[in-house]
This record gives structure tokens, sequence and C-alpha cells, in this order.
């Protein structure tokens, strides 16, 4: 993975003491809460409903056991003993202490990581395909390119105060395990006749104005990638709106302009900045590609044993298959029944480092699922690694099942939620665990999100829940039929909103109603999409 | 009745207005009828509590403060999923009334 060279690491020890400074200040008096907020916005530091909340940045969710510890660390010095993973492939903490921010970002500098860009209208921190580099199905490893654009987007001074937040998501196969479709900017590294480019899709985005990206350029050679980049986001700073925050997301400027216009904008000024000459040399990214090579896989058996059931269910369900017949890709599991998605505890941090350690080469990945991943994984550790997880209630056999929940924080955390996420999630996983139906039911995605700015991906479920704030009380609107990957679609709400109660009720009615209604191999997703609505609509409101 | 609420400038924990200081536990805060403004002003001039403002609440039958938005609620106790990190003391009364 990449390792900072002398300047990244002057640039973040700098950041470090500019906010050193910037924060005592504050706590002085010399700098008003106005004054103050955009800078630590820019430092990841939120004033949340308890306390401050710190997000830290996890560049397309790759880390080390170094930093894993390190975030465990910080959660048991500074915070309450845990931290939250989020749908961006970060983490927060929830607990957080202005007179103590500048010392964790000075933790979190010394192993290479920080919490710039965060926030704010910038270019946020790069997602990615969390199986990147090591499943089977990959075309082109994305992670150099995304690291690429990590650091052409951090502190870039021209796109320091966008209209709006800017999320760039990058993945390089068919299969769209990163949203890519439902970012600002989306790109797919392809390869052509023997030539590695990039698809551009441009204008996605959730909130409440959901829409999907559309192509706006099939190839973009690699020695222009970030030229293109820089188009795409100088049309949007010149014309999106900056007179209405809910109409400033580029998704707006595509949609008003119509892609085609748009991306005839882009093209001229692609054309003028090839002239300007703001490509970095293709030598710079061999540099950075070569910090992604490959580890040294070793020769070993294909198969395993699976008389013990739980364990071969754990394999079915939260394994993938890699790109070295004799490993595959481990899913950490934070999604306990009855838990609270994402969460983790120091200890649970530190043993996920340790199994990095020695089955992982050294390496985890954050999921915009809100589980961890262990991207290499001999088959031959397989079990000795499931036994250390199940025993740290990191087990669980549910990806990409009804119990593999995706959450926000919600009313429980989050000073824009109208509505609590958790309890649902909690409920929910609860009950399906307990009913034996999460197996039967097999591939379904449910998605909650506490507020319209959909940080819990509800457009983008097979199952969406939305909380509402209804005259004061929490209400909860169900919808259907929405999916974040290759088979991208918004899902369409499916009538009235239901009290906490009804709601869960409404999910058990929809999966008996797909139970009922699904042919041999369908998944819920594509029962919905071949029955409709009304089905549902019957069962629920009928 | 109209209370005040903020968070901490140093440690950012929720905070209510008792009357003459910043006190952890909403059943503290005071009514302060028409004078909310000014001890806005006044407090945040003086960096005692950062982004204050005035909320409605009530009083329940056992004489302790409810705000009135569930919002408010769930930053007086904590968060409701983790019960354990809750407001020390302040959740003798149980938690029925925050949902």
């Amino acid at each position: 993975m990449y390792q900072y060279d002398q300047y990244d690491q002057a640039m973040v020890d700098a950041r470090v003491e500019e906010f050193r400074d910037q924060a005592r200040r504050r706590l002085e008096g010399k700098l008003t809460e106005d004054q103050f907020k955009p800078l630590r916005l820019m430092n990841g530091l939120y004033l949340q409903l308890h306390a401050y909340m710190l997000r830290v940045a996890i560049p397309y969710g790759t880390l080390n056991a170094r930093q894993m510890e390190a975030l465990a660390d910080i959660a048991e010095k500074y915070d309450r003993g845990y931290g939250h993973f989020t749908t961006r492939q970060n983490i927060q903490y929830n607990w957080i202490k202005l007179e103590d921010a500048a010392d964790i970002l000075a933790d979190l500098a010394r192993v290479e990581m920080h919490a710039i860009q965060t926030s704010g209208n910038c270019i946020r921190n790069i997602s990615a395909d969390h199986f990147a580099g090591a499943a089977a199905d990959e075309v082109v490893d994305p992670r150099p390119y995304a690291e690429l654009m990590r650091q052409w987007s951090s502190f870039h001074p021209e796109f320091t105060y966008l209209p709006r937040k800017f999320k760039i998501a990058v993945i390089g196969s068919e299969t769209d395990r990163a949203a890519m479709r439902l970012h600002d900017i989306g790109i797919r590294i392809v390869k052509r006749d023997g030539e590695v480019g990039a698809q551009f899709y441009a204008g996605g985005g959730m909130g409440r104005t959901p829409m999907i990206a559309p192509l706006i350029r099939d190839f973009v050679p690699l020695d222009q990638l970030i030229t293109y980049a820089e188009a795409c986001l100088r049309v949007y700073n010149r014309y999106g709106r900056r007179d209405n925050k809910y109409k400033a997301r580029i998704k707006i400027l595509v949609h008003e302009l119509g892609a085609a216009e748009y991306t005839r904008q882009v093209e001229e000024e692609f054309a003028h900045m090839l002239s300007v000459g703001v490509e970095p040399p293709l030598e710079e990214l061999a540099r950075i590609a070569a910090h992604f090579a490959d580890p040294a896989f070793v020769e070993g058996p294909k198969t395993l044993d699976r008389s013990d059931p739980d364990f071969a269910l754990w394999v079915d369900r939260n394994t993938h298959r890699h790109k070295h017949d004799a490993y595959v890709s481990a899913v950490i599991s934070l999604k306990p029944a009855g838990g609270i998605p994402g969460d983790a505890t120091a200890d649970q941090m530190r043993l996920m480092a340790r199994l990095a350690k020695q089955y992982s080469f050294d390496e985890l990945r954050v999921m915009h699922t809100q589980n961890v991943l262990l991207p290499h994984v001999r088959i031959a550790d397989l079990h000795a690694l499931w036994t250390a997880l199940d025993e740290a209630g990191l087990g669980s056999p549910n990806m990409d099942t009804i119990e593999d929940i995706i959450a926000c924080p919600g009313l429980d955390y989050c000073s824009l939620a109208n509505a609590r996420s958790i309890p649902l999630a909690q409920r929910i996983s609860e009950r399906f665990a307990q009913t034996g139906r999460t197996e039967v039911i097999g591939e379904l995605k449910l998605k909650i999100s506490g507020c319209i700015n959909a940080c819990g991906h509800h457009h983008a479920g097979h199952i969406g829940i939305l909380g509402v704030d209804k005259k004061g009380t929490e209400n909860y609107q169900l919808s259907l039929g929405g999916s974040e990957a290759e088979d991208v679609s918004l899902a369409k709400i499916t009538g009235p909103g239901f009290d906490e109660d009804g709601v869960i009720a409404a999910v058990e009615k929809v999966t008996d109603v797909y139970l009922e209604a699904r042919a041999e191999g369908e998944r819920f997703l594509d029962t919905y999409r071949r029955i409709g609505m009304e089905p549902f609509k019957e069962a629920l409101y009928g | 009745m109209k209370i005040l609420t903020g968070n901490d400038l140093r440690s950012g924990a929720v905070t209510w207005w008792n009357g003459t200081g910043w006190s952890l536990f909403v059943d503290d805060a005071v009514d302060v009828g028409d004078d909310a403004e000014e001890i806005l002003a006044r407090e945040e001039a003086a960096r005692r509590v950062n982004v204050p403002y005035a909320i409605e609440a009530t009083i329940d039958a056992g004489g302790h403060v409810r705000p009135a938005h569930i919002k408010d609620r769930v930053r007086a106790l904590g968060p409701t999923v983790r019960r354990d990190l809750a407001v020390p003391t302040a959740n003798k009364t149980g938690w029925d009334w925050v949902i």
C-alpha cells in the first residue's frame, strides 16, 4: 500500500501545527465560533449532538495494522473506547474534546493519516472498490489511480471552496462495489485493446435529489486522467449553483444543463487544460503504482474442510473469490445481530490489526458497507481466522444479507438527523436472526438513513428506510428496488410512512411477498423488478 | 417554559443554563422567560458555551425538565442505543420520556 513520501508527511505535519494554533486561539477567545467553524471542519471536526465528532480519512478504505492500532489507541485515549466505520470508508469518533483535537491529529500524522477534507465543500476522501487488488473479476487495480487522485485533490487550491462537497469513487471491474454511479464523479478504470484508461461518469449522488451519474467520457487515456478530472471540476466550480445549498451539488448542474451540454463544456475546458500542462508525468503514476504491487502470494490448498456447518456458512457468506486461487478475501462483519452497524471497540480494532498482520499481509480495508475486509487470506488459514473472529463477536456470517444493514448514526448522534436509524437496524437484524429467515432470503441489501441527506444510502437499498420528523415524532418511509451496484437503480417509496414498530413489521411483510413470489435463483431485487411494486403495496396497505 | 442549551466549548458536552452557569443535567435547566437572547449573547461572548440556543420545554409530574423536541431529549441523556454512556445520574428518572 501507499506510503507517504517527504512531501506528504511535511504537508500533514504542517497542517497539524496550523490547526493546533487555530484551536488554541479558539479556546482563548481570539476566534469566534463563526470564524473557527470552517477551520475545524477543514480538519474533520464537527459539532454533533453530544460532543465534537472527528472524521478520519481512510484513503480508498485501505489501512495497515499499525494504522488500525493507532485508531484503537485514539478510541481509548481520547474517546469512549470505540469508533464508527462509515459508508465512505472512513472512521468517526463521537466523543472528542476540542482541547484534545490537535493531539489526535498529531497521533494520526505519526501513522500517515489525517482528517483533512473529511468535511467542507471540497473534494472528500476518494473511495474505491474494497476488493481492489484482490478480486478475481478485476480488470485493473484501481488503487494507484485513486491514490493519484488523492494527491491531486489534497489541498487543491482551486477546489477548496466548491459550491458543495464533492465525492469521487474509483473502480476497476465490471462489478460495482463502490456505488460508483452514485458519486459526483465515478471513474471506472478499463482496458481497451490492451491500453488502460478511464471511463468518467458525472453528476450522480444520493441526498434529497438522488441521481444516477451518466457516462460522459468512455475512455480517457491515462496520461490525461487528472486533466480530465480537472476539467470536470472547473466547469462545476464555475457554474454550480451557490445561491441554494440544496441545488449546489454537481448532479443538479448536470441535470439542468443536460449531460450532453455538460460534457460539451467539459470537453472544451479539457482541450484548454491540455495546453496548460497540469497532468503529472506518467513516471509519478508509476512511482505510486509500485506501492500497490502484489504481496508475495504462495501456493497452497485450494479447498477446505467444510465439516463444521457454522464455518462453512461463514465461508460461503463472508469470503470473496480472489485472483490467486489459494487465497480469498474475508469480510469481518461489524453487524452482529442486534449490534450497532459499523461500530468497533478498541479491542476489536486491535484484534483486526493482529489478524491482518497474521493472515493478510498487514492490510485491511474499510468497506462502504461498514464492515472491514482482510483482502488476502490463504484458504489454509481460513478456519483459524474464523475461529478468532467468532470468539470476538466478529464472525457473523451475514454479508449482503438482511442482517448486513447499512445505517447512518441517525438521531442518536447526528445533529442533522430527524429520526433514529440504529435502533431499527438492531431490531431488524435481531428479528431476522431469531427467525432464521436470513439464509432463506439470501441477498437483500437493507439501508437506513435518519434524514434526507442519505448517509445510510437508503435510495440504493433493495429495501430502503428513511427516517423523517412527523410533527415531532419519528416516522419512517419505506422504499424498494434500489441498487448501488452495476445494475444501479433508485428505490421507490411504497406509500405512507410507518412508526418504528410499523416499519419493522412492514419489512417482514415485504420479505413475505418476496418469498412467496420469487422464481428459481432470484434475489429480492430480481423479484421486485419482475413483479413490480403493486404486490408489495397490497401487502403493506391493502 | 423556555430553557437554554448548548455545548461546552472545551469538551463539547451538552450543557443547560441553570441560572448562574451551565450544568450537564437537564433537570437543572431553568425557565429564562424573555431573557434568552441577552443570556445567550453574554454567555457565548464569555466562551462559557458553544452555539447556545433557546428551546421549549415542560415540567413533568415529577418536577423534571423535559425538552419539547425529541432531538433535545436525546441530547439530554445521550444516545438511546448506548445507555452505558448516558449522562451520569441524569438518567435516574429512566429513559421512557426520551422517545
